[in-house]
């Protein structure tokens, strides 16, 4: 190691009741160097650079910055010090427009005028083009995180802290992203950079840093090793890839032609003549970056907003104007992408919320009265099928984590011997072998005859289960083609190629 | 219909407003910093008590004015208390808030039913004042009339141009992400809540020392419920607040001016016809297809906690 280091961390612990999210964590970037920080979901990656940030204090173990010692009370501090973070879940305000959102972001921020020119000028160096003027609520996915990209390559950082920033981008995007922190490392700026897509970690990254239950558990270069072995140094455990049946085709089942709805969410996107169809036993992928349809597609196909009759068929029958009731009295399950408020309400216990959706094809009720024995039963099959770790069947939904939740929702929906299943982000917040057993459920299901919509931002997910790959951008949908032969690059212009982005300039 | 002169009516309407002005432009920057107080009523009328104890006792309008600025915000922070740091529910607090407020400020007020205040006297502009009809519109009122617009534009400037105003408007469109960058959202919003309750009770004085001008239970009347709805049909846009105050202040002179000429309308349809004219043209101005709908602060109502 050549360059100086740059940023030290040493037996940092931090516990919250209950959990211990990082004990006695340890690792060191130097100057220019491309850091990743791996792990699961709850491997406490986020507690992590949360501390190195200064939006959280550890308990114990120090950090030393340039060989000073480190200790950064608030944000502020942390970027006075040149430390920059772009965040997993955007911290930008939709309502306000692109130069205000930077401005908040900054210690002393020029004058608009000032600032919006700079803006310019800085996004078009690293080839991350930016109207200053446009509201933040208009922009893709991708281009917000251009805004918060350029927020921190405002305030020349030493280090630039990364959370997922990939998740939301198109295959031709992260290429650009990756060129431009290439070119930021060049220039002497440390990244730390999280993430659990280890082939983009192994095309990108000097170092890696392995989180398992917020101890490190292993460090690698990640060049020199496979995506299978660091995955399994990620999960502690040998992996299964989902088995596939490939069973025959059937009939079609769900069968959406030229559906147009506006979006009842605000800054939402307006669905433009959608059509496909999905046959029994075929699993449909709907891929897309975030933002371009994928909530309005869910909301349109389960009833919850409604369509012109004949846009939407289930076994041929028109239920554009039905609703998720009657959609679900033919067979139709739907789980959304939010757990929390929509597909299970927080605070009633998981029975309850087990009757909530199963009531209709379950028969949990009789002549307006609830079976409370037979709802149990119900509750307490999903809960052993799908391996939700749960104290009880009582316990309120909002107590589950992330992951257990998720497989008790989908878990709900797939109990339902459903004839089409339409599922948004099945696996989102899952750890890996969980989200395997939720694919080979989803698999099994279509075998069993159902015809299935996955809708995901997870690209390896859907090729992994799905039979046909369709891409949602701005609200329309790509004509369905099969996985087989598909390639990446092929797959990132279906999603929309680079919307607009173009490689930074070297050496202008 | 004809005793009504025009320069009388306008000049009227302006002083008629300004409760609802001052009420409206401070509960406008609380919710433009995410919290919804609903108990605007609650504070103005203890600030309508609170002004009016003080200048009697003190014999002052401006030591009135200022006490009622006290008076509203010393409940505010009441509110303050429950949503902020006990994460209360805020509408119920809200509502309680107004509860509370009418009922105590029956018990303070009790003793000074029947007095009068120590008048507000009329800005001296001079010869300015004695210009035809212009000089009866807009040069012949007291401070507080005045301050009223200065403070619109006041709030205007500051939520457009300024870092400040910048800053309230990201904590009320996002509390996550402004407490992500590392902003204070909880002392943010108590200052909002604090100014909110300051204005209100300032409006609630006016009412008890220039509007009216004595102490009766209840004097406020709704003019905090009107504030309340005349913010959200204003799509939270201070000019638009200030038309609205307009609206209904003018409103409410015409409809005495037509009850003292006789005009052949039922009394009880031209009480009520302010309060039905300006929610329904607020309601048609914010009814557009535009983004009125998205102008609401996203973070409105929720309660912030840091845990996350």
């Amino acid at each position: 190691m050549t360059r100086p280091e740059l940023l030290r961390v040493e037996g940092v612990t931090k516990a919250y009741p209950g959990v211990v999210a990082n004990s006695d964590v340890s690792f060191s970037i130097s100057q220019g160097e491309v850091h990743a920080l791996l792990g699961e979901n709850g491997a406490g990656k986020s507690t992590l650079v949360k501390m190195i940030y200064g939006l959280v204090k550890p308990d114990s173990g120090r950090m030393t910055l340039n060989g000073a010692a480190y200790t950064p009370a608030e944000p502020r501090a942390a970027r006075a010090s040149g430390v920059a973070m772009v965040f997993q879940h955007f911290s930008l305000f939709e309502a306000l427009n692109v130069a205000e959102n930077v401005a908040l972001g900054m210690e002393n921020p020029p004058p608009m005028k000032e600032l919006a020119s700079r803006i310019k000028a800085v996004s078009e160096e690293y080839g991350l083009p930016l109207d200053p003027a446009r509201m933040v609520g208009d922009l893709s996915a991708g281009e917000r995180q251009r805004v918060e990209i350029v927020r921190c390559l405002l305030q020349d950082p030493k280090l630039l802290i990364m959370d997922e920033p990939t998740s939301v981008l198109t295959p031709q995007e992260v290429d650009i992203l990756f060129k431009t922190l290439r070119k930021l490392s060049s220039e002497g700026t440390a990244i730390l950079y999280i993430s659990h897509k280890l082939e983009e970690i192994r095309a990108l990254c000097d170092e890696a840093t392995i989180l398992r239950r917020g101890k490190v558990v292993a460090t690698c270069t990640p060049r020199d090793r496979s995506a299978r072995e660091m995955a399994e140094l990620m999960v502690g455990a040998t992996l299964t890839p989902p088995a596939r049946a490939g069973g025959a085709k059937g009939a079609v089942a769900l069968e959406v032609a030229g559906l147009s709805v506006a979006s009842p969410i605000p800054f939402g996107t307006t669905l433009k003549s959608i059509s496909f169809k999905v046959a029994k036993g075929e699993v449909l992928g709907i891929a897309g970056v975030a933002g371009n349809g994928q909530d309005e597609l869910l909301l349109a196909l389960s009833g919850e907003l409604l369509a012109a009759p004949e846009a939407v068929r289930i076994d041929g029958a028109p239920v554009g104007q039905a609703g998720p009731t009657q959609r679900r009295a033919l067979g139709l399950v739907s789980a959304p992408e939010e757990r929390l408020g929509h597909a299970a309400a927080p605070d009633m216990s998981l029975v309850e919320n087990a009757l909530l959706s199963g009531a209709l094809r379950q028969a949990l009720t009789r002549r307006g009265f609830i079976d409370w024995a037979k709802t149990e039963t119900f509750a307490e099959g999903i809960i052993k099928d799908f391996d939700v770790r749960t104290p009880g069947t009582q316990v309120a939904a909002r107590a589950l984590s992330g992951g257990n939740l998720q497989k008790f929702v989908v878990g709900r929906e797939l109990s339902q011997t459903p004839s089409v299943i339409v599922i948004n982000q099945p696996t989102w917040g899952v750890d890996a072998a969980a989200a395997a057993s939720i694919r080979q459920a989803i698999l099994d299901r279509a075998a069993g005859g159902a015809a299935v919509v996955v809708i995901s931002q997870d690209l390896d997910e859907l090729l992994e289960i799905a039979d046909s790959f369709a891409a949602l951008n701005e609200g329309r949908l790509t004509p369905p083609r099969p996985v087989t032969g598909l390639t990446v690059d092929e797959i990132g212009l279906m999603m929309g190629g680079a919307h607009g982005m173009e490689v930074a300039h070297h050496g202008h | 219909m004809m005793g009504i002169d025009p320069a009388l009516l306008i000049s009227a309407l302006m002083v008629a407003s300004v409760p609802i002005i001052l009420a409206a432009i401070g509960e406008l920057v609380v919710e433009r910093a995410g919290v919804l107080n609903l108990g605007v009523e609650g504070m103005m009328i203890m600030g309508a008590v609170c002004g009016f104890i003080l200048s009697v006792q003190s014999g002052s309008a401006f030591v009135g004015f200022v006490g009622g600025a006290l008076g509203g915000a010393a409940l505010s922070l009441l509110f303050a208390l429950l949503t902020q740091v006990f994460l209360a529910n805020q509408v119920a607090s809200g509502l309680a808030l107004t509860l509370f407020g009418l009922g105590l400020s029956s018990l303070l007020g009790q003793s000074f039913v029947g007095i009068r205040p120590p008048a507000t006297g009329v800005v001296p502009f001079g010869p300015l004042a004695d210009i035809p009809f212009l000089g009866r519109v807009l040069f012949s009122h007291d401070w507080v009339v005045y301050m009223s617009v200065v403070a619109v534009a006041a709030t205007w400037w500051v939520l457009k141009a300024t870092r400040t105003g910048l800053i309230l408007r990201a904590v009320g469109e996002s509390h996550d992400a402004a407490h992500a960058l590392g902003y204070k959202v909880r002392r943010i919003r108590v200052l909002a809540i604090l100014f909110g309750g300051a204005m209100a009770g300032l409006g609630g004085a006016y009412i008890s020392l220039v509007r009216v001008p004595q102490w009766t239970d209840g004097i406020t009347a709704g003019a905090g419920w009107i504030a309340l709805a005349i913010v959200v049909f204003a799509s939270w846009k201070p000019w638009r607040v200030l038309i609205g105050a307009y609206l209904f202040g003018g409103i409410s002179v015409l409809q005495l001016n037509l009850q003292a000429a006789g005009a052949r309308i039922p009394v009880e349809y031209l009480s009520m016809s302010p309060y039905l004219i300006t929610i329904l043209v607020l309601v048609i101005m914010s009814s557009g297809k535009g983004k009125a709908a998205l102008n609401a602060p996203a973070s409105l109502g929720q309660n912030f906690h840091a845990s996350r």
